[in-house]
């Protein structure tokens, strides 16, 4: 059996044992943390020996908050859960809320969401990229990766009106109908964006620092990764060729043509190999969404759900009465229980919602890939040496916040 | 997937007649039909109930027929009722493509079930938190300690009846 995680409790004493091991704090302000991870280490020497996680630092007990709020205003609550993919955490608990309610979405909704939750995954991409490659001691593709970054944002921006928590998708469809000029904006970022991957790979890919740091570093093999419950591109990389998008599709997926880039390698080269090649194909899938967008409305027809236009508040009497009923006393949600999971940039996110016929939620449960990436961390390092560690941690790609919730 | 009917089966009889055949219930049928004693077909979603003394062979069974891949587990607390906690665990199937949930019950009296770190030891921070939050003991488990609130916090913040705002 795996040993996962027994606590590190003191330092063994040097004198007369067989053993000269030293008891390493790193974290939670380290700067190669991503966040507010605090690792344990026990070294012998350069090598590590035992890795011990202590998580909870950003614990803000949202599970909890979800239970004394209604339906909908649980949407923003879960844009600060993996502050790096909102608009992923919004499609997963619409999506959750969507199958206890039994409601039929309008397509052009859905083909926007898969056409934003896309280019979700390139920011969070991004962003691992950046930090992996700065933790490994290459600057420069920091400042490269934030660049299109910002991109994105405003277009997050454009459609939100917030940059990072969005909670553009509501229950039902879409907050709004997207600007005008939204579809042109993302069709000229993604015309360029193939060739900033370009650069990308030009930085880093023949780079001889970045490849001997990467290159059989933190290996996982496919039996552990299922073992310790590994999602996502991590998983991919160790040979698993499995994705949800694809062999569980949810929110229309299943009319894509797409990829599932999978590596045997393992380590973090594959890592970084695999989420390279699936930025190219999301930008296949963003393109595809873009070229079949179908028009009509982007809310369901369910006025007892969703709130109503202002302008028809402003004519209709049934309209300002929904709108006071909703905000005041939410919408009765059917008893019954759901899982819904979805691929997010990380891996399989899920939320699992209880419901007992009420306005709120009696139980919102959610699965993050993360937390259970890190379980696997202590695998990956074990016997390497203490320089690996931060090499592997930028290469999961962990969020703490979605760790910690 | 063996078959998907699109109506709800609610009740044991009713998913044995119609999905005998689907892996999983096949699974737990050939294990231990006894132990069998819920089922849910709704939403999609297949539920399997089994009792908690018998939740490690369940899943031990599940997993050899094709269910490999543990995904979560979590508790919900459903006070005053009893048995008070609900555990639900939720397991893809990379072969046929599907998940199931299977679901079992403890009982406030005494609250502990076997921990499935054996069979999945993935399951090691899932069982933490839902210790952590919930206060169920799994026996067997490798280091049962909290995780997400600190080592010296008193109470279990998920249950019920712990207050959401003011003094504690």
């Amino acid at each position: 059996m795996l040993d996962v995680g027994t606590p590190i409790v003191q330092a063994p004493s040097a004198e007369g044992s067989k053993d000269q091991h030293m008891v390493l704090n790193m974290g939670p302000q380290h700067p190669s943390t991503h966040g507010v991870l605090r690792l344990v280490l026990e070294i012998d020497g350069e090598i590590v020996v035992r890795l011990y996680p202590e998580i909870g630092y950003l614990h803000t007990g949202i599970e909890k908050t979800c239970e004394s709020k209604f339906y909908q205003q649980v949407v923003p609550l879960t844009d600060r859960v993996d502050y790096l993919g909102p608009l992923a955490n919004n499609l997963c608990y619409c999506l959750a809320v969507e199958k206890l309610l039994g409601l039929e979405i309008p397509e052009r909704a859905v083909w926007i969401r898969v056409l934003l939750t896309e280019l979700t995954r390139l920011n969070s991409h991004l962003i691992w990229l950046g930090t992996h490659a700065m933790d490994i001691g290459a600057l420069t593709v920091f400042l490269y990766t934030f660049r299109e970054r910002e991109d994105i944002l405003r277009i997050f921006e454009a459609v939100s009106g917030q940059r990072m928590m969005t909670s553009y998708f509501r229950i039902g469809g879409l907050a709004m109908e997207p600007p005008l000029d939204l579809f042109d904006r993302i069709q000229a970022f993604i015309k360029t964006f193939p060739e900033k991957i370009d650069e990308y790979s030009n930085l880093l890919t023949g780079n001889p620092i970045f490849r001997n740091r990467l290159m059989g570093v933190g290996y996982l093999s496919a039996e552990d990764a299922i073992a310790l419950a590994v999602t996502g591109p991590n998983m991919r990389a160790s040979g698993i060729d499995w994705d949800l998008r694809r062999d569980m599709p949810y929110s229309s997926y299943e009319k894509f043509q797409f990829d599932i880039p999978v590596s045997t390698r393992g380590d973090c080269w594959g890592r970084y190999e695999v989420r390279l090649r699936e930025m190219r194909e999301s930008i296949k899938i963003i393109q595809q969404a873009l070229d079949g967008m179908p028009g009509g409305p982007v809310k369901a027809d369910a006025p007892k759900i969703i709130l109503p236009d202002r302008e028809k508040m402003k004519t209709e009497m049934e309209a300002l009465i929904h709108h006071f009923k909703i905000v005041t006393e939410g919408f009765n949600v059917p008893a019954g229980e759901v899982y819904q999971g979805i691929e997010s940039g990380h891996g399989q996110m899920g939320y699992y919602v209880v419901s007992d016929g009420t306005a709120k939620p009696y139980r919102v449960h959610m699965r993050y890939p993360s937390f259970a990436t890190l379980q696997a961390l202590e695998t990956m390092c074990k016997g390497r040496m203490l320089a690996d560690v931060v090499a592997v941690i930028g290469s999961i790609d962990i969020v703490l916040g979605e760790i910690d919730r | 997937m063996a078959e998907a009917p699109n109506e709800t089966l609610a009740g044991k009889q009713a998913v044995l007649e119609k999905m005998a055949n689907h892996p999983a219930v096949a699974a737990l049928l050939a294990w231990s039909a006894d132990n069998l004693t819920g089922a849910l077909y709704d939403r999609g979603e297949l539920t399997l109930t089994v009792p908690s003394e018998s939740i490690v062979g369940a899943l031990t069974a599940i997993r050899d027929a094709g269910y490999n891949a543990f995904e979560d587990v979590t508790a919900v607390d459903w006070l005053p009722s009893e048995p008070r906690f609900q555990l639900s665990y939720h397991i893809v199937s990379h072969q046929y493509k599907e998940r199931i949930r299977i679901k079992t019950w403890v009982s406030s009296n005494d609250l502990a079930i076997q921990s499935i770190t054996p069979v999945w030891p993935g399951a090691n921070y899932y069982e933490r938190e839902v210790f952590d939050l919930f206060g169920i003991r799994f026996e067997g488990h490798p280091n049962l300690r909290r995780i997400l609130m600190p080592e010296e916090w008193i109470g279990h913040p998920l249950r019920k009846d712990y207050p959401v705002e003011g003094y504690r």
